[in-house]
């Protein structure tokens, strides 16, 4: 119980007389990477920002356990510091004193961005920015990562390389995860928990462990099965044959 | 240096030249009688008996400090006020409207008070400039600050920014490059009340000197005292958007 980073207990939220959540609970040990997936417009947004405490639920409890930092889609750095200062900043908080450069030119180093500690965010690409995003929540002091659809922005090749990297840069630097995304690939992927969400007002319809090691193989077979069963919660899946037809673990 | 280079340079000097020309050729052919048209060469004799007397030095300088402190007064005034008025909406209810309706009324309707309460002289010119300025600055604040995305405020608190520091480490340098803009147009709206002002309200001036030499009948004075005045307003603009060459400014305009 108390080794739990995040815990939501009987969470349920509406705006108006619009129900968004319905009685949500997940419990995420430290150090745990989950997926949050479902339809678009489900409330995975509203999820997020209650598990960031931006938005109080109307019933239930959520417990936090360390500090939490969210990655963006785009545009989470500050425009106005260059990609090194940025990253001092996870080191900083606001509070602390400033960090020894080295600290800060080890992650530049990190994220492969060292010749470009200079520049300007609105001077590096999407992928760098993100990388920069990425090096910023991981410096510091910081437990918990909140990622919102981090590389959607992203073009598809940018895509499998940011995730490559944050696999890296997790087994470097483990934190806790909530990772939420629409790419089910992605999810299956990265995740060692897909947890996939119904429609509005949105509950968690099924629990999907993924026991593979990393890197994983996406046309391994039970890769395979794993993006046939959520694409299933989805009802997404065309083919007719059942789900457990295909698992093979 | 090829034409493409150098046409920021020619061309502007190449208007005004013929600008120039088109003058000299309408005050030669007579159309106005010279003192309702002066000529060029005029003007630029009267500009050198100015500069000579010492007069137009001293009416510039005494333009540039009443702009400079009425501008920093506005300034200090109206950040302030705007930051605060961004980040409360009780304050911003409040007092929007009345800044509106100030900012919709011209500073020149002031004067007759400005001299009642200031006497004639810099105070009631410096008045006049901080009421043209502080206005619509506060104004262009709050909006630059509505207009910081609320992302940045939510990673300012992640990463543990709050109160006033939230204020000095995330609010202020995210308005940096439109608070540059609108510094530049209010500094100009600043430059444009000064000679109105400077006509009723002060003794010394650029348009105190407009409006003496009209009294004068010494047209040729007044064209050489607008030819200053233009010309300063736009090295004032000039020198404020220098600032957007800084980088924490220039991120606001570059992307």
């Amino acid at each position: 119980m108390t080794d739990n980073a995040l815990s939501i207990e009987h969470v349920s939220h509406g705006f108006g007389t619009v129900p968004v959540l319905h009685d949500v609970n997940l419990q995420v040990p430290t150090g745990e990477f989950v997926a949050i997936v479902g339809p678009s417009g489900c409330g995975k947004t509203t999820l997020l920002n209650v598990i960031a405490g931006h938005i109080t639920p109307t019933t239930g409890k959520v417990e936090r356990t360390g500090v939490l930092r969210t990655i963006y889609q785009t545009d989470g750095l500050f425009p106005w510091l260059t990609a090194r200062q940025n990253i001092a900043m996870g080191f900083n908080g606001a509070n602390s004193p400033t960090p020894k450069s080295a600290e800060v030119e080890g992650m530049l180093k990190l994220v492969g961005l060292s010749a470009f500690g200079d520049h300007f965010p609105h001077q590096l690409s999407g992928g760098m920015r993100q990388r920069v995003e990425l090096a910023r929540a991981l410096s510091g002091k910081s437990d918990i990562l909140l990622m919102d659809e981090p590389f959607s922005a992203l073009d598809f090749q940018t895509r499998l390389r940011m995730r490559r990297e944050l696999i890296r840069l997790l087994q470097e630097i483990p934190k806790t995860v909530i990772f939420v995304t629409h790419d089910i690939e992605e999810a299956v992927q990265l995740a060692d928990r897909i947890v996939v969400l119904t429609d509005r007002p949105s509950t968690i319809q099924r629990e999907i462990r993924v026991g593979v090691q990393h890197p994983r193989d996406p046309a391994e077979a039970e890769m395979l099965y794993l993006l046939n069963a959520t694409l299933d919660a989805l009802g997404l899946r065309d083919a007719a044959t059942d789900i457990e037809a295909l698992n093979v673990a | 240096m090829s034409l493409k280079r150098l046409s920021p340079i020619i061309l502007p000097f190449a208007t005004i030249s013929c600008i120039f020309l088109a003058w000299a050729v309408l005050a030669a052919a007579h159309v106005y009688p010279s003192y309702a048209f002066p000529s060029p060469h005029a003007v630029g004799d009267a500009f050198l008996e100015e500069i000579r007397a010492g007069r137009l030095p001293n009416d510039i300088e005494a333009s540039i400090y009443r702009v400079i402190i009425g501008f920093i007064l506005a300034v200090a005034v109206a950040l302030p006020l705007g930051l605060w008025m961004g980040m409360n909406l009780i304050a911003r209810y409040a007092l929007e409207p009345i800044i509106n309706f100030f900012r919709a009324l011209s500073p020149i309707a002031w004067i007759p008070f400005a001299i009642l309460w200031f006497r004639i002289g810099d105070p009631a010119a410096i008045f006049l400039i901080f009421l043209a300025a502080v206005f619509p600055l506060t104004l262009a604040v709050v909006a630059a600050v509505a207009n910081v995305p609320s992302v940045l405020f939510r990673v300012g608190a992640d990463y543990g920014y709050t109160g006033i520091r939230m204020l000095t480490h995330v609010t202020l340098p995210a308005i940096v490059p439109q608070l540059t803009t609108a510094l530049r147009i209010n500094a100009g709206l600043a430059w444009v009340v000064l000679v109105a002002a400077e006509m009723v309200g002060c003794q010394s001036g650029l348009g105190y000197g407009i409006y003496d030499a009209r009294n004068a009948e010494r047209t040729d004075v007044v064209v050489a005292y607008m030819i200053v005045t233009g010309s300063l307003g736009m090295l004032i603009d000039w020198i404020i958007k220098r600032f957007t060459l800084f980088p924490s400014v220039r991120w606001g305009y570059d992307r």
